[in-house]
């Protein structure tokens, strides 16, 4: 069964790839927040970090 | 199933409105279009974008036949002087002028310079708001379909009056209007070098349609100001509104999703990324749809509610489209697809 999850700013249930992974990254089709899966089971989603500056590591 | 309807004043923005919808309805069939100004002469004459999909010609009133529905597009105050005729002859009457929105005498009298005439025909009609009357659009054969100050206020505003949530005498709201609402009636005021790149105080205060906002909202007071732009369809509402208790962005989110979250012409628009993250008129363009979002003052308990529609669609002719398909049992979405156009 197809697990879904809410989004941290609306609310918004939304529904998770069949194999999601951690780290995940997908867009709230609601109110468009990006969001990162951190949690598969239960999962849970937090809103994903903006772009951080690239060190040339 | 096969409804014949006429339209009764079709020469103007609104009746040709009516028209297109109607041309492109599955279950609708357009009998006659009137228009005294334009009699004999054909439909494309008025509405260019019906050459070549139809051959009607538009009728005078006198020749109005008998049919199922009919749309009357009239200026406001003209239908009531014919109303009986027009009535006698359609089982449904849709009204697209203000003459029939208030629910009693006192309410229109209120807004109006001069008495209602037929005050006793008031209550017979629904006010067609159908996210908020449909049940009442059901049985009805007397649909008052609102113009487009107050479906764009009411629809933005109602679940927050609703909720019992907002403080009443504080509520602020300003529209920004296109020139279709002025109709196709050329003045000096619609002259292109007066009109053109116009900012214009068109009503700052006192605007005659805020007894509709009123009445649907349950409410006493709205200070209402209306800015003509330099748009040709749409209007875009903008209402300050001070809240009577703390609400977060999730708690309105889901005020806002128990009273739209299944409606399908409207829809909530707050986004966190993208160019278009609040309502936007142009992209509601020609469709029935109703944008709505919000944004919390974090500063104060002040809701910003903004609310898009095209005028002459949902604000007038596809919301009394939507009225029609509720009335006779039809898909609320019936000739009512098109969801617009980008870039535009």
């Amino acid at each position: 069964m197809q697990k879904s999850v809410s989004c941290t700013e609306c609310d918004a249930s939304l529904a998770l790839s069949i194999q999601p992974e951690i780290g995940e990254v997908f867009t709230c089709s609601e109110c468009s927040a990006e969001l990162e899966l951190i949690s598969v089971d239960p999962p849970k989603v937090e809103l994903a970090p903006e772009i951080q500056e690239d060190w040339g590591e | 199933m096969s409804i014949r309807c006429s339209v009764v004043g079709g020469s103007g923005y609104i009746g040709g409105e009516v028209v297109r919808l109607i041309l492109g309805h599955p279950e609708l069939e357009l009998v006659q279009v009137t228009s005294e100004r334009y009699a004999k002469k054909p439909l494309h004459l008025a509405h260019p974008n019906f050459r070549g999909q139809t051959d009607m010609r538009f009728s005078s009133a006198e020749e109005l036949e008998e049919c199922d529905v009919i749309f009357t597009a009239l200026p406001h105050g003209m239908l009531i002087d014919r109303f009986d005729k027009v009535d006698a002859a359609c089982d449904v009457l849709v009204d697209l002028s203000e003459d029939f929105r208030a629910r009693t005498e006192e309410i229109y009298n209120a807004w109006h310079e001069t008495p209602h005439p037929r005050p006793e025909l008031l209550s017979q009609f629904v006010y067609a708001i159908p996210e908020i009357h449909r049940e009442e659009l059901k049985s009805t054969n007397y649909i008052a379909s609102p113009g487009c100050n107050p479906t764009a206020i009411i629809l933005g505003l109602y679940p927050l009056y609703q909720a019992g949530i907002v403080d009443e005498t504080r509520t602020v709201v300003e529209t920004k209007i296109s020139s279709t609402a002025a109709g196709n009636k050329a003045s000096l005021a619609t002259h292109h070098p007066e009109r053109s790149r116009a900012v214009r105080s068109y009503k700052p205060s006192g605007h005659r349609h805020t007894g509709e906002i009123l009445q649907e909202l349950g409410t006493a007071e709205i200070s209402l100001s209306v800015t003509a732009i330099e748009m040709v369809r749409g209007i875009l509402a903008t209402a300050h509104v001070f809240l009577t208790e703390e609400m977060n962005d999730k708690q309105l989110r889901k005020l806002y999703r128990k009273y739209y979250g299944e409606e399908h012409f409207i829809r909530i628009v707050k986004e966190r990324q993208g160019i278009y993250r609040y309502p936007e008129p142009k992209i509601v363009q020609g469709t029935n749809f109703c944008d709505i979002g919000f944004e919390r003052d974090l500063s104060s308990n002040r809701v910003i509610v903004l609310s898009a529609i095209d005028n002459l669609t949902r604000g007038s002719a596809g919301q009394a489209i939507q009225a029609v398909n509720i009335r006779y049992g039809m898909p609320e979405t019936a000739g009512l697809e098109f969801f617009g156009l980008h870039p535009v």
